[in-house]
């Protein structure tokens, strides 16, 4: 499989996440009467980034995992042991 | 729609194709187009065996039942799938991993015979055009009652009547871009970036809704008990929204629909058949299965809100997206209209119908602002479009593997099958155009599949329940036992009607016996003949013909195979682990909603 998952959700949740913020610091407040007084852009646009950041990190910890399970070919034993 | 809305949907789809794109390189063999070169990891694998169902009956379908039925509307997920995802995973995915088949007709040759094979590979092709039209249309009727391309066709001087068939055509062409390149692995990797998209674009929704009714204790104060019990009522038909009894729910909806969908179809198999060892392919389903457990708050609950807010005519002014002319009726759902007259549609008794499939596009429209609305359209689109993908997916899969190779063309080269794989892709999709056009007769999406599945879905998993489980059935009584079964739902299905219905595509075609009290309960019931036919006929057929040798079986069948090994994982990633887990939460979410 070429591509880790996590890495396009990363990137696209980046992009939705910071367009969202960027829209929901220059919007006008009365936008957010229907949403009942809350900025929902601001505040979810925040948590899509968190999640991105989280993809972010995971992928790379996968990424470095699948590398060291490259570099140590089929030991049956570690080697102290 | 504004600019910041336009903005996100084309950031989306930008995504959409350019995975396709990506994975262009890595589709050689056919294997890899159609397998996703059995290399999937058992969490994305997870997400999409849940997801790949995540079609128009789900968001659509689940908001409009939610409105309609109220939280009995859980049953669909905790009796109706839950169970079964389980079931699939423990007991049955070891024989189609195992056996290495491509593909669950493939399966039902190397178990039975070739006719079975036929029989299933053929009914399941046709029934995964069929629900690939369904997204469709659902994705072209929401675009055009939500007025989305109505501007753009205003300024180029197109007549907006088109916009229908645009729509169509607009989602056909991004379906068929990314699965003709990219194949499963495209459509797998679509369905997560999905599912993340639809708790985006969701979970704020259920927040603002439930905020806005005061909690659950406001919605239950608004709506009464009859929306927000799933069992309390279900002692008989006629104190229930569902109009089902107890025992054809559990037996109809929560053994037979449930498991001939999620143990037999290949649509979502085929992703845990994408998995890379046997204990992924099992974790696979339980791992689905956590998300699909809590899906109610997220795709039920708006349906219901939608039911309890006060009604108002108008939605606010800054959104020139307009869901209908027509003040509301109840809530904020609004009267169905007929598209061809324009006036509103009347039930027997005169009453304006409400037109429930709009109560999750309408909640939208209610709480999101610019932006966020963008982001709630995309999910909602993105939802039919995976749906769409992944029958595209299943059905060039079985019509390569199971019907071209076998019956057409065998013996030709992979690069062949492989052309062939794109090429059923343009063919599949053009016939689900043609689908998505007979679509447009029912009220709720919903019941029409149900319909659909209790024909076909409901013997199926007889046959595989004997099949698995009793080395001692044959091809001959597989086969006569799911034409048996498919004939005794048509049978029932035409001796039968739903209250209020008319004779027809409704039931009733041969005569009319027996009344049920609800379209549900009347599809419940059909299943309930079909399996119970096609379990029969298949024993005794079983029994008269000759017993299929051993030695053919070792592999396919649970008594005659050895137990897969348990490959070291941390005790609650093991597959019993997992089962117990959902099931457990399962039962307490039962309780509580009770």
């Amino acid at each position: 499989m070429g591509i880790d998952i996590r890495l396009p959700l990363g990137i696209l949740f980046l992009l939705l996440g910071s367009t969202l913020v960027v829209y929901g610091t220059v919007s006008d407040a009365s936008l957010y009467r229907q949403s009942l007084g809350i900025n929902v852009n601001l505040y979810w646009g925040v948590v899509l980034l968190a999640f991105s950041a989280l993809m972010f990190v995971l992928s790379r910890r996968g990424a470095r995992a699948k590398a060291r399970a490259k570099n140590i070919p089929q030991s049956p034993r570690s080697p102290g042991h | 729609m504004t600019g910041i809305d336009w903005l996100i949907l084309g950031l989306y789809f930008t995504f959409v194709l350019g995975i396709g794109v990506a994975l262009k390189g890595s589709m050689k063999t056919s294997t890899d187009f159609f397998l996703a070169g059995r290399a999937i990891p058992a969490w994305v694998a997870g997400l999409a065996f849940m997801s790949a169902n995540l079609g128009a009956q789900e968001v659509i379908g689940m908001g409009a039942s939610g409105a309609k039925y109220g939280i009995a509307t859980s049953h669909f997920y905790w009796i109706g799938a839950i169970p079964a995802m389980v079931f699939v995973g423990i007991f049955m995915m070891p024989f189609y991993y195992g056996s290495r088949a491509r593909s669950v007709p493939e399966y039902l040759r190397l178990r039975f015979d070739e006719k079975t094979r036929g029989l299933n590979a053929i009914s399941f092709a046709i029934m995964t055009i069929f629900s690939s039209g369904i997204s469709m249309y659902a994705i072209a009727k929401l675009i055009q009652t939500l007025h989305v391309f109505d501007g753009v066709f205003q300024r180029l001087g197109l007549s907006s009547s088109w916009i229908f068939d645009f729509a169509i055509l607009i989602s056909a062409v991004v379906v068929l871009v990314y699965t003709f390149l990219g194949g499963l692995s495209s459509a797998i990797y679509n369905e997560v970036l999905q599912f993340f998209l639809i708790v985006a674009g969701f979970l704020p929704l259920s927040y603002l809704g439930l905020k806005n009714v005061g909690g659950w204790s406001g919605l239950k104060a608004t709506l009464g008990p009859s929306y927000t019990h799933s069992w309390a009522g279900m002692s008989h038909a006629n104190t229930n929204r569902l109009g089902v009894e107890w025992f054809g729910l559990v037996m109809g909806l929560g053994f037979v629909l449930s498991f001939g969908y999620w143990c037999t179809d290949f649509l979502v198999v085929q992703r845990a058949m994408a998995a890379k060892s046997m204990s992924a392919a099992r974790r696979i389903p339980l791992i689905g299965a956590f998300p699909k457990m809590l899906f109610p708050f997220l795709v039920i609950l708006p349906g219901l809100i939608a039911i309890a807010l006060p009604t108002q005519p108008g939605v606010p002014p800054h959104a020139r997206v307009v869901v209908s002319a027509q003040p509301p009726r109840r809530g904020i759902i609004p009267i169905k209209v007929d598209a061809t007259s324009g006036q509103p549609m009347l039930d027997k008794d005169g009453k304006p119908q409400l037109d429930y499939d709009l109560a999750v596009p309408s909640m939208l429209l209610h709480y999101f602002p610019p932006g966020m609305l963008g982001l709630g359209l995309t999910a909602l689109l993105a939802s039919f479009m995976s749906g769409m993908a992944g029958n595209v997916t299943a059905f060039n899969t079985v019509w390569t593997y199971d019907i071209y190779q076998s019956y057409i063309r065998p013996g030709a080269t992979d690069a062949h099958y492989l052309w062939m794989g794109r090429a059923s892709t343009v063919f599949g999709i053009a016939f689900s155009i043609a689908a998505a056009y007979m679509a447009n007769r029912f009220n709720n999406i919903m019941d029409m599949l149900q319909l659909v599945f209790a024909f076909v879905n409901a013997p199926l998993f007889a046959t595989f329940l004997l099949g698995m489980f009793w080395k001692r059935t044959t091809g001959h009584g597989a086969f006569t036992g799911l034409l048996a079964g498919t004939a005794a739902a048509a049978i029932h299905h035409g001796l039968t009607l739903p209250a209020g219905a008319v004779v027809g595509i409704k039931g009733g075609w041969l005569a009319v016996t027996h009344t049920y009290p609800s379209e549900m309960a009347q599809n419940f019931w059909t299943a309930i003949y079909a399996w119970s036919t096609c379990f029969v006929v298949t024993f005794v057929v079983s029994v008269m013909t000759r017993a299929p040798e051993e030695s053919k079986l070792v592999g396919l069948v649970y008594s005659l195979t050895p137990k897969p090994e348990e490959e070291p994982l941390a005790w609650y990633a093991r597959p019993a682990s997992l089962a117990i887990m959902v099931l457990a939460g399962t039962v307490l979410l039962n309780i509580i909603f009770w």
